[in-house]
């Protein structure tokens, strides 16, 4: 069991309110993502949740239970660190034993369970080794084997992997996926990149300065966004966001488009402007646009090569029924 | 880029750190030398560099006249008290500074380190009175309390600075694994902290060991350290130079031993955190 809820928590650092009332439900078994811009309060969630931060006020329940004054260690939950956090001065096996020798548990048990997470995790071989000697990905999985031995009812990840570099983090990225897959333990995760969560989560939160902007699955958030904010932030490249004479014609104060649903036309077209940085990544191509009297920058994605070039006039439509609308307080307008 | 250093200017600094190491060590060398004179060579004008009677009757005299043994068992039991007391003391104090700290943390340690501007003589009155009323006079478990609060400060302070060089997630870590906070104390941080500890240890041993103004002030005959064993040979009638030497050769020897052994883990634990 991981059920966990958060009733109208809030956090203060002195006088400054980094988490103003706020009511989250995590559902037992689910992957959930805490996503946002730095700053946005989403690490300090974790840590509240956690019980590495006390609340000020507000309650905690994990399971039905409350556990707002409960100390970390009764929590009941795994946390995995984005430094690792590992124990530099024990051996491998030490350091995933370290949580079941917290709990008493017999050195017969002790051995069965850190052998058996190490094979999940592939470490059979680095148990006498220190941290130290490892690699980035395989400190990565000691942590997470510290974290599974526990059998906690929810494991917590800050941000574990934006200290691998790119192709580690893809190759980790799925193996917390299927680790989640196989165990069915709530997960929380907390990143910024946006492609983690979209890839990852059963249930996005994004988060903008301690509020939650909206909660929902990866497609909801990317085809209803609540607000401008979760537009601009979920998708990669950006959400294209025009305001002016051209939202107007839509009935809306901004109106916002993805580069996907850009389509680049012979000629003609709705608008035309002229390319500026054209990448070409083989599969796709990218074209940043400038003077189409729209925005500064228009961001489009063609299929394929394309091969307009730096200068070129570039003709486009945008695809009517993939355009979002949001009124003056940037909330979304229903279709 | 990196610096071009000539030959010459090696050479140069070479010959100057080494000038600078002689004259610092002059005083030491010049000490041993004259305990092996006789009382007239010890005053001799020109002074005697080797050619004299190599002798090692002053150090016999000294011994004969005093027990050198329980001096020097004073002074291992006061430092070495000293500093562990104050290691139990300053290690949950640096911890709650380093890893809890609030608002008046730099305060508190501000404070601490301005005890140890304050002349020592400017407290003996009131000390001197709590050592009568309390019947700590002339006794060791005295002397180990005074000599770890005034050495506390520097132990905390030192402590202090080699746990915030630990990364606090490593705590937070343990503290999710389930380590209560003696646990955490006791199986990550000490472990972790144990290059730093020792050499605390050390400098404080040292700095215990050659406190004289408190163990002069405060002992008599029962909990007399070597400082006062070498104090007992400093008089100012009579030739007394070569025995003088030849005690205070026998009170530094074992404290400068210990520190050549150890220098590696003192010029480590000093430069702690300089470098990363």
């Amino acid at each position: 069991m991981g059920q966990i809820q958060l009733k109208q928590v809030t956090k203060s650092f002195g006088n400054t309110q980094v988490i103003p009332p706020l009511d989250l439900t995590i559902h037992d078994g689910e992957f959930t993502v805490f996503v946002g811009p730095s700053g946005c309060g989403k690490s300090t969630l974790l840590r509240l949740i956690a019980g590495l931060e006390d609340i000020t006020t507000g309650h905690i329940e994990i399971d039905g239970q409350d556990a707002t004054g409960v100390v970390p260690a009764k929590r009941g939950l795994a946390m995995v660190f984005q430094s690792y956090a590992l124990y530099p001065h024990m051996s491998v096996r030490k350091n995933i034993a370290f949580p079941l020798k917290m709990a008493k548990l017999e050195q017969a048990e002790i051995d069965k369970k850190v052998e058996g997470a190490a094979s999940v995790l592939n470490l059979t071989d680095y148990l006498d080794r220190r941290p130290g000697q490892l690699s980035g990905g395989q400190r990565q999985r000691v942590a997470i084997g510290r974290a599974i031995v526990r059998e906690p009812a929810a494991f917590l990840f800050d941000e574990p992997l934006s200290n691998l570099d790119a192709a580690l983090r893809v190759g980790m990225r799925l193996e917390i996926s299927e680790l989640h897959k196989r165990l069915e333990t709530t997960m929380i995760y907390v990143t910024h990149d946006q492609v983690e969560a979209m890839t990852m989560a059963d249930k996005i939160v994004v988060l903008h300065a301690g509020v939650i902007e909206q909660v929902g699955t990866p497609l909801e958030l990317y085809r209803t966004p609540r607000n401008t904010f979760v537009a601009g932030f979920i998708g990669s490249p950006k959400m294209n966001l025009i305001t002016g004479e051209e939202a107007a014609k839509h009935n809306a104060h901004t109106i916002g488009v993805r580069p996907e649903h850009i389509d680049v036309v012979e000629s003609g077209g709705t608008w035309q402007g002229t390319v500026g940085v054209a990448e070409h990544l083989g599969s796709d191509t990218f074209f940043h646009i400038h003077n189409t009297g729209l925005a500064d920058t228009l961001t489009v994605r063609a299929i394929g090569d394309v091969s307009l070039k730096h200068g070129d006039t570039i003709h486009l439509t945008p695809r009517a029924q993939e355009i979002h609308r949001f009124d003056d307080a940037g909330l979304r307008i229903a279709q | 880029m990196a610096r071009n250093v000539t030959t010459q200017r090696k050479i140069l600094t070479t010959a100057a750190a080494w000038t600078i190491g002689l004259i610092i060590f002059f005083p030491i060398y010049w000490t041993i030398l004259t305990s092996f004179k006789t009382e007239a060579q010890a005053i001799n004008d020109p002074p005697l560099f080797f050619a004299f009677n190599w002798t090692l009757e002053n150090y016999a005299v000294v011994q004969e006249r005093s027990d050198y043994m329980k001096f020097l068992w004073n002074s291992v039991i006061i430092a070495g008290g000293s500093t562990i007391l104050g290691i139990f003391i300053a290690i949950p104090a640096a911890w709650s500074m380093a890893f809890v700290p609030s608002t008046r943390t730099k305060d508190i340690l501000l404070w601490m380190l301005s005890t140890k501007m304050l002349p020592a003589v400017g407290v003996l009155y009131p000390i001197s009175l709590i050592f009568v009323e309390f019947n700590l006079l002339d006794t060791r478990g005295g002397l180990m309390i005074v000599l770890m609060l005034i050495n506390l400060p520097i132990i905390v302070w030192m402590l202090y600075t080699y746990f915030k060089e630990i990364p606090g997630e490593i705590l937070e870590a343990a503290r999710m694994d389930g380590a209560t906070l003696k646990e955490e104390l006791l199986y990550v941080l000490t472990p972790m902290a144990v290059p730093g500890i020792a050499s605390t240890l050390l400098l404080n041993f040292i700095l215990a060991w050659n406190e004289a103004f408190w163990t002069l002030n405060l002992t008599a005959a029962n909990a007399a350290p070597l400082t006062a064993f070498i104090a007992s040979y400093s008089s100012p009638e009579g030739l007394f130079f070569a025995k003088l030497s030849a005690a205070s050769t026998m009170a530094i020897a074992p404290i400068l031993i210990l520190g050549w052994f150890s220098q590696k883990q003192l010029v480590r634990g000093l430069t702690f955190g300089a470098v990363k």
